[in-house]
């Protein structure tokens, strides 16, 4: 779960082979049209098709599924919920979009190097530099929200072996507390390494 | 050059100021220069003053010239810091792209980064972990690879504050050699009294303030001294 996000995979497929900026509006469009469309037949296409992605991307079914691993816990309890509250439709429209688009930000990221997402992001935002924006700021902060998600997991994995350890484990306050103070903690020490490193002097 | 010039800085806290570094005036120019001293005397202060990770709230500090409040990212180009937990500092999925990041600035070629930045993982020993995401490391080589990120950018200066702190014994010792090796001027923060004897000069920090300043072994003698005080 720790690798959720982030983890390029070198590869030849075609997927690999798609520029990072238009690769970035395509899955902006994927997304927008999963919102966009409605019920549980479309969830299910798009399901299908982000599916047929990881294989296209050549993806390892096994170490997918370990990434996956802690998504599809919460997909159940998410369906479960959905279900008892607003139907099954309801609960497979949310359920398969939620899915498909993790997948294919999961694809995303699987095909396409960091390095490349921060030139493109940088170039698709320098027309807006004349008001204000910092391009390499921003791709910048796009790249570390890449790697806060698995360590913000991290994280809350050893938060909650602390509090286990203290017989702590159903107690809110000691699981989210801690990971609140350790996550803005850790916030402020990337800022600090980052400042150290002069990245975000320009 | 390092030069400290009355350099003191004090935080606000709810029970009123709370000097962290008393005025200090210093001048650092051996290559290897060690801080000894508790924790909370101040020393991390001492060390963040030098590339403007803190500035001073009063006096002057500069590096090569630089002032770090009025110059503070020109002196950062000059003045690498690697910190204590390197978990905090590489900030990209996997090794390369880690070093590459800290190289965008200056080579704007991809091919050309992609060569550099394997070349800066090979003098850490990490070129066979290029590709390798920086969550499968063990504590030794992501402290090499925070280094690496560092030295990427050629800096004229590294200041180190207690890089061995969270390491074995043995990657201890690979990340000391590393450090202490390096052609560029080192200040080095840090617990370990054996490490700090292989430098050419050691500061012991007390209570916000320099307390002793010169030879490494004295410097050790002292800060036992210190230690040992009632």
């Amino acid at each position: 779960m720790t690798d959720l996000l982030g983890a390029y995979r070198p590869g030849r497929s075609v997927l690999h082979r798609i520029p990072a900026g238009p690769k970035l509006g395509l899955l902006a469009t994927y997304g927008a049209i999963a919102v966009a469309l409605h019920g549980p037949a479309s969830a299910v296409v798009l399901l299908v098709v982000s599916l047929a992605l990881t294989l296209v991307a050549g993806m390892p079914v096994r170490r997918t599924l370990r990434q996956v691993r802690g998504l599809l816990v919460l997909a159940v309890v998410v369906a479960a919920f959905q279900t008892w509250q607003r139907g099954w439709p309801v609960a497979v429209h949310v359920v398969g979009d939620l899915l498909a688009l993790v997948l294919a930000a999961l694809v995303f990221t699987a095909t396409t190097p960091v390095d490349d997402v921060l030139t493109a992001v940088e170039r698709g935002l320098r027309p807006f530099r004349r008001l204000g924006v910092r391009p390499e700021r921003v791709a910048l902060a796009f790249s570390l929200v890449l790697r806060a998600i698995p360590g913000i997991l991290e994280t809350a994995r050893e938060t909650r072996a602390a509090a286990k350890a203290r017989g702590l484990e159903r107690s809110p306050r000691a699981l989210l507390v801690p990971l609140a103070v350790r996550t803005v903690g850790r916030a402020y020490e990337t800022g600090d390494a980052l400042a150290a490193r002069g990245l975000g002097d320009d | 050059m390092i030069e400290l010039d009355q350099a003191a800085v004090t935080v606000e806290t709810t029970d009123g100021p709370l000097v962290v570094l008393e005025p200090t005036t210093l001048t650092l120019d051996e290559p290897r220069v060690a801080v000894v001293g508790a924790n909370g005397s101040g020393k991390s202060t001492l060390a963040r003053l030098l590339n403007g990770l803190v500035e001073p709230t009063s006096g002057h500090v500069r590096v090569g010239g630089l002032d770090t409040v009025d110059e503070g990212p020109a002196v950062r180009r000059r003045v690498g810091f690697v910190f204590t937990n390197p978990d905090a500092q590489l900030v990209m999925p996997t090794c390369l792209e880690d070093v590459a990041l800290s190289l965008r600035r200056t080579v704007r070629d991809k091919a050309a980064r992609r060569a550099r930045a394997l070349e800066v993982l090979a003098s850490v020993g990490l070129e066979a972990k290029a590709d390798t995401s920086v969550h499968a490391l063990s504590g030794g080589q992501k402290q090499m690879l925070a280094l690496a990120g560092v030295l990427a950018t050629d800096p004229d200066v590294l200041v180190a504050d207690e890089p061995t702190t969270l390491l074995d014994l043995r990657n201890t010792r690979l990340v000391a050699d590393r450090l202490l090796s390096l052609r560029q001027q080192l200040v080095l923060v840090t617990h370990d009294l054996d490490l700090a004897v292989r430098c050419d000069r050691a500061l012991v920090v007390d209570a916000a303030r320099v307390v002793f300043d010169g030879d490494p072994a004295e410097a050790v003698a002292h800060y036992r001294a210190l230690v040992a005080a009632p």
